[in-house]
């Protein structure tokens, strides 16, 4: 197994999937068959092949894995690839939100099928590239590409006012990304590289860091979303299909978070440190600000849209906390959010196919005739609150005592936060799910179908395994982590001493 | 000039003779068999054009020609080729829509080759007088193109508007070219240099330099030399304005780097202010006036005008990387634009002919899906967003501006880029979000051929834009 490229494998493996969907015709119900058969097929293959690369995975090893290097363009960038502990879990996370993503779609996608599909498995291509790459201008093409599938994703299959909804997404996204970009360019003038692992030990001057890591925030900070620059998630959330939202939740804010990890926190040390305070501020305003939003909406895709938010204020918060508790929280609360929220919208999705509205007031007492729906709901409800014993509260529990080390003040504003989540989902799960069932309309409604089981059960089992047995997560992420804040600390120490001596 | 000379000269210049020869060669047979020769020129026409580039690709020949006055290296010979491959697709896209458009007369692949000999020279011109010669073959030609439908108003309008403000351009451009020989004594391109190099330079030098610039500017159409560009694209029949939107651009682009980067060398900071200036007022005005356009081809044009501007970022470095970087985003820019050109070819109904609006558009995923991806890629690639070639394409030029330390240049530019990539988007809103209203008749074949291969290169570059890149590379240290 050794010289198998296998990161290559899971990344352009989607692609196989696109080559046979181009063979197939979608105007006949057979082929619309094929084509669910076909998408669903590819992306369970691609979820068991990189199964393949956790197995192969060496805990014990901080640095890059499965690594593969060869020349592209000719002009110093190359195609390496490779996973270390902090992004192997998210390629995992995103091959395996996929296959629910397809059955999702099973039956709610009338037109076009086959482009749906088509523009799904490039956006996996893409988000598993992005966390494999360890080449920064490589790592920007799978980065921005993934706007394109996403772009056409919202557009052609979203709601009432999708084009608003596209238009803002893919403009915001692009806005923060372009600096990036140039700030891509002047780490390669000032490293003359743009391999990753050289850019990891390379020390870039304090002022530099400074403008380096304010440009790679324009871009994640958008991504993430933080606050202020959140507004584009709801409309984006609200107007993307259900297995669009999933993806948008899933991973596609990940991407953030990862980014942080990846290229602020350990390349621009000096900088990450002087601008903590500030994301501190950013992240606390984002839980409390947002889960008080959450709270007022009507629309129950919107109101997840608002609490992703606000769980991404823990991430950010645990990322720059800068110690281990902090760092583990935020891997670890972004992969349960990732599955949380995932399941929460495509909870949603189940509803929404049935009678086609997200009002919250349109619903009511459904524990009456889908009990198996409401069970569901709940364990997720849960887990989004922080409930312990689901996935939800390893991380938002980590990261508080990760910043608690770090600030105070911040640990205490932050941990209102849970009080606000819990205030605003259960309200949601009371008004959806409980009362008396008198809607006219939700009367006739049929408890989850198989299809819905099989999409619902296994991220169940999940959301409370992980609860209750962290280690697996943290067993393949311990490793790097140390060896990403032991670097952070002597680069700041190593500061902190020239400092001294000049004095 | 003794005999040898004269015929190392002809040598070098055989890809330029081959078109002047064969291009009366054409009006010859024109003339004598009358207007129902219009489809056997065309075809020599292509035939020449394939043979002065097989030339230039399979017999090496490099050196200076005419004393000086004619150069032949690798920069020449990249973007001669480049500009060749421009002219001989555009003249290929003419063949299905001649009689339409009224373009179904022997003059116009005459006046096509015509053109394309002056490019030629102008690409190769190392010498003021050279230059302008060849600059006035290839505009004459093409003010006589852009009016060769005379019974239609618009296509009228656009060749006089077009040779009234092409005349003045020139006008400024050999006042500006007198100056610089009053000031330094010479016309060729070297020999200015070594003047300049040598001596302070003076004030006069700096306005010739300015007016010289300021003609160039008309000819690439930078701002503020633009305003002719969106009328004569819209105005001129579509064939001809694929052609416009291709070789003549790069021909003033390459013009352009040769006059800034050889003669004017030792006043580089002179002119890269001008050149900062024109670069970022084309690429701001090439995104935003873009907003409000309805006609595929005047959104063409300003979005030609905004790539203009990114080009101009790497000749603003000034460095090889720079260089590098305008020969691959030349490269890059013809293939998007002849790839949408094509597209805008194929935009015909059965009822009202050729349409060009972008609502035009609506549906297009669904009622012809190949073309509707190949648009979607090269609107992708103009905007700039990656894995596409037009990513590429600004990224070397934009490493080339940080390299330089032109960074306010560089955030100016990638911030316009996103305003840009709003009305690209709007194209692909239209095909993709909007219902369908009616079918277009079916594509001819030149022209699928054309917009698909076209999106094979911008999808396909990163793979084998290690190559181009390479090429380029080799053209750029001609300079260095």
């Amino acid at each position: 197994m050794t010289d198998w490229p296998i990161l290559t494998t899971v990344t352009f493996m989607p692609l196989v999937g696109v080559a046979l969907l181009l063979l197939t015709q979608d105007d006949t119900a057979h082929g619309r068959r094929n084509i669910l058969n076909v998408s669903l097929l590819t992306t369970i293959i691609t979820f068991i092949v990189s199964l393949f690369i956790w197995i192969g995975f060496d805990n014990s090893n901080p640095g890059f894995q499965m690594v593969e290097k060869h020349d592209w363009l000719n002009s110093g960038i190359a195609y390496h690839v490779g996973v270390d502990g902090i992004s192997m879990l998210f390629v995992i996370l995103s091959t395996f939100l996929m296959p629910f993503c397809v059955l999702a779609s099973w039956n709610t996608i009338e037109k076009q099928l086959k482009s749906y599909m088509i523009a799904f498995l490039i956006l996996e291509t893409m988000m598993i590239g992005v966390f494999v790459s360890l080449d920064i201008v490589l790592f920007y093409v799978f980065f921005e590409a993934g706007l394109i599938p996403m772009f056409i994703i919202i557009g052609v299959w979203g709601g009432k006012e999708r084009v608003y909804a596209s238009y803002k997404f893919f403009l915001y996204t692009l806005l923060g990304s372009v600096l990036m970009l140039l700030a891509i360019m002047a780490m390669y003038w000032q490293a003359g590289t743009t391999d990753i692992t050289e850019l990891l030990k390379f020390n870039f001057p304090a002022h530099m860091q400074t403008w380096l890591w304010l440009a790679f925030f324009a871009s994640f900070a958008v991504k993430m979303p933080m606050w202020p620059v959140h507004t584009w998630l709801p409309d984006a959330h609200v107007q993307a299909p259900t297995a669009g939202s999933v993806i948008l939740a899933g991973i596609l804010l990940k991407l953030g978070g990862y980014g942080f990890l990846r290229f602020s926190l350990p390349m621009f040390p000096l900088a990450s440190d002087f601008f903590a305070p500030m994301v501190f501020a950013l992240s606390v305003i984002a839980i409390i600000y947002t889960s008080l939003v959450a709270m007022m909406q009507d629309d129950i895709k919107k109101l997840i849209a608002y609490s992703s938010v606000a769980h991404m204020g823990y991430v950010t918060m645990g990322i720059f906390a800068a110690n281990v508790q902090g760092v583990q929280g935020s891997i670890f609360q972004m992969l349960s959010h990732g599955i949380v929220s995932g399941a929460l919208f495509l909870c949603v999705g189940v509803i929404y196919d049935r009678t086609h509205t997200r009002e919250i007031s349109a619903y009511g007492g459904l524990v009456n005739n889908m009990p198996k729906y409401a069970v569901a709901f709940m364990v997720f409800t849960m887990a989004n609150v922080g409930l312990p014993g689901t996935s939800g509260f390893i991380g938002e529990f980590l990261t508080l005592i990760g910043v608690f080390r770090a600030n105070t003040w911040v640990a205490l504003f932050a941990a209102t936060g849970v009080i606000l989540s819990a205030a605003y989902a259960l309200w949601l799960y009371r008004r959806v799910i409980f009362g008396a069932l008198e809607k006219e309309s939700l009367k006739a409604l049929l408890d989850l179908s198989t299809r819905e089981k099989a999409i619902l059960y296994p991220m169940v089992i999940l959301t409370i395994f992980f609860g209750v047995y962290p280690a697996p997560v943290f067993d393949a992420t311990a490793a790097s982590v140390d060896l990403l804040l032991n670097n952070y600390s002597a680069a700041l120490k190593a500061a902190q001493d020239v400092a001294l001596s000049v004095q | 000039m003794t005999a040898e000379l004269l015929l190392a000269s002809l040598h070098i210049t055989t890809p330029e003779l081959i078109l002047a020869v064969g291009a009366m060669a054409l009006l010859m047979i024109g003339v004598f068999s009358g207007e129902r020769s219009a489809g056997t020129v065309t075809g020599l026409a292509v035939a020449l054009l394939i043979a002065a580039g097989l030339w230039l690709i399979m017999v090496p020949s490099e050196g200076e020609a005419f004393g000086g006055a004619f150069l032949s290296d690798p920069f020449a010979k990249f973007m001669k080729v480049i500009a060749l491959i421009g002219s001989i697709v555009a003249m290929v896209m003419t063949v299905g829509h001649a009689r339409s458009e009224q373009i179904d007369r022997f003059e116009f692949p005459v006046l096509l080759v015509l053109a394309t000999l002056g490019i030629m020279l102008m690409i190769s011109a190392n010498d003021l007088i050279s230059l302008y010669l060849a600059l006035e073959l290839q505009s004459l030609a093409l003010y006589v193109v852009a009016a060769i439908n005379r019974d239609n108003l618009r296509s009228t309008e656009a060749g006089l508007k077009y040779f009234v403000l092409g005349a003045l351009s020139s006008g400024m451009m050999l006042y500006g070219m007198s100056l610089v020989y009053g000031f330094t004594g010479h016309t060729g391109f070297d020999e200015i240099a070594r003047v300049l190099s040598a001596e302070t330079r003076s004030l006069g030098l700096v306005f010739g330099l300015v007016f010289v610039l300021a003609g160039i500017a008309f000819k690439i159409s930078a701002v503020p030399f633009h305003m002719w560009t969106p009328d004569v694209y819209e105005g001129a029949p579509t064939p001809v304005t694929a052609f416009f939107s291709a070789a003549p651009k790069i021909a003033a682009m390459a013009m352009l780097t040769r006059i800034v980067i050889t003669a004017f060398e030792p006043v580089m900071s002179d002119w890269q202010q001008v050149i900062v200036f024109i670069s970022i007022a084309s690429m701001l005005l090439g995104s935003f006036a873009a907003i409000g356009q309805r006609n595929m081809k005047r959104l063409m044009a300003y979005s030609s005008i905004g790539h203009m501007g990114y080009a101009l970022v790497g000749l603003a470095a000034g460095t090889q990387a720079g260089v590098t970087g305008v020969i691959l985003y030349m490269t890059v820019y013809m293939v998007m634009t002849l790839g949408t050109f094509a597209v805008i070819m194929a935009m015909r109904r059965k009822e009202d002919g050729n349409v060009e609006n972008i609502d035009d558009l609506a549906g297009l995923s669904t009622t012809n899906p190949f073309m509707a991806v190949a648009l979607t890629a090269l609107m992708f690639s103009l905007a700039g967003i990656p894995p596409l070639a037009g990513f590429f394409a600004k990224y070397f030029v934009f490493a080339a501006a940080i390299e330089a330390k032109l960074y306010a240049l560089a955030i100016i530019g990638v911030l316009s880029s996103v305003v840009g990539a709003y009305y690209y988007l709007r194209l692909i809103k239209v095909m993709w979000f909007d219902p369908a209203t009616a079918e277009f008749t079916r594509v001819p074949g030149e022209l699928r051929l054309v917009f698909g291969l076209a999106c094979f290169f911008v999808c396909a570059y990163v793979f084998f834009g290690g190559m181009i890149g390479t090429a380029a590379e080799v053209a750029a240290a001609t300079f260095f």
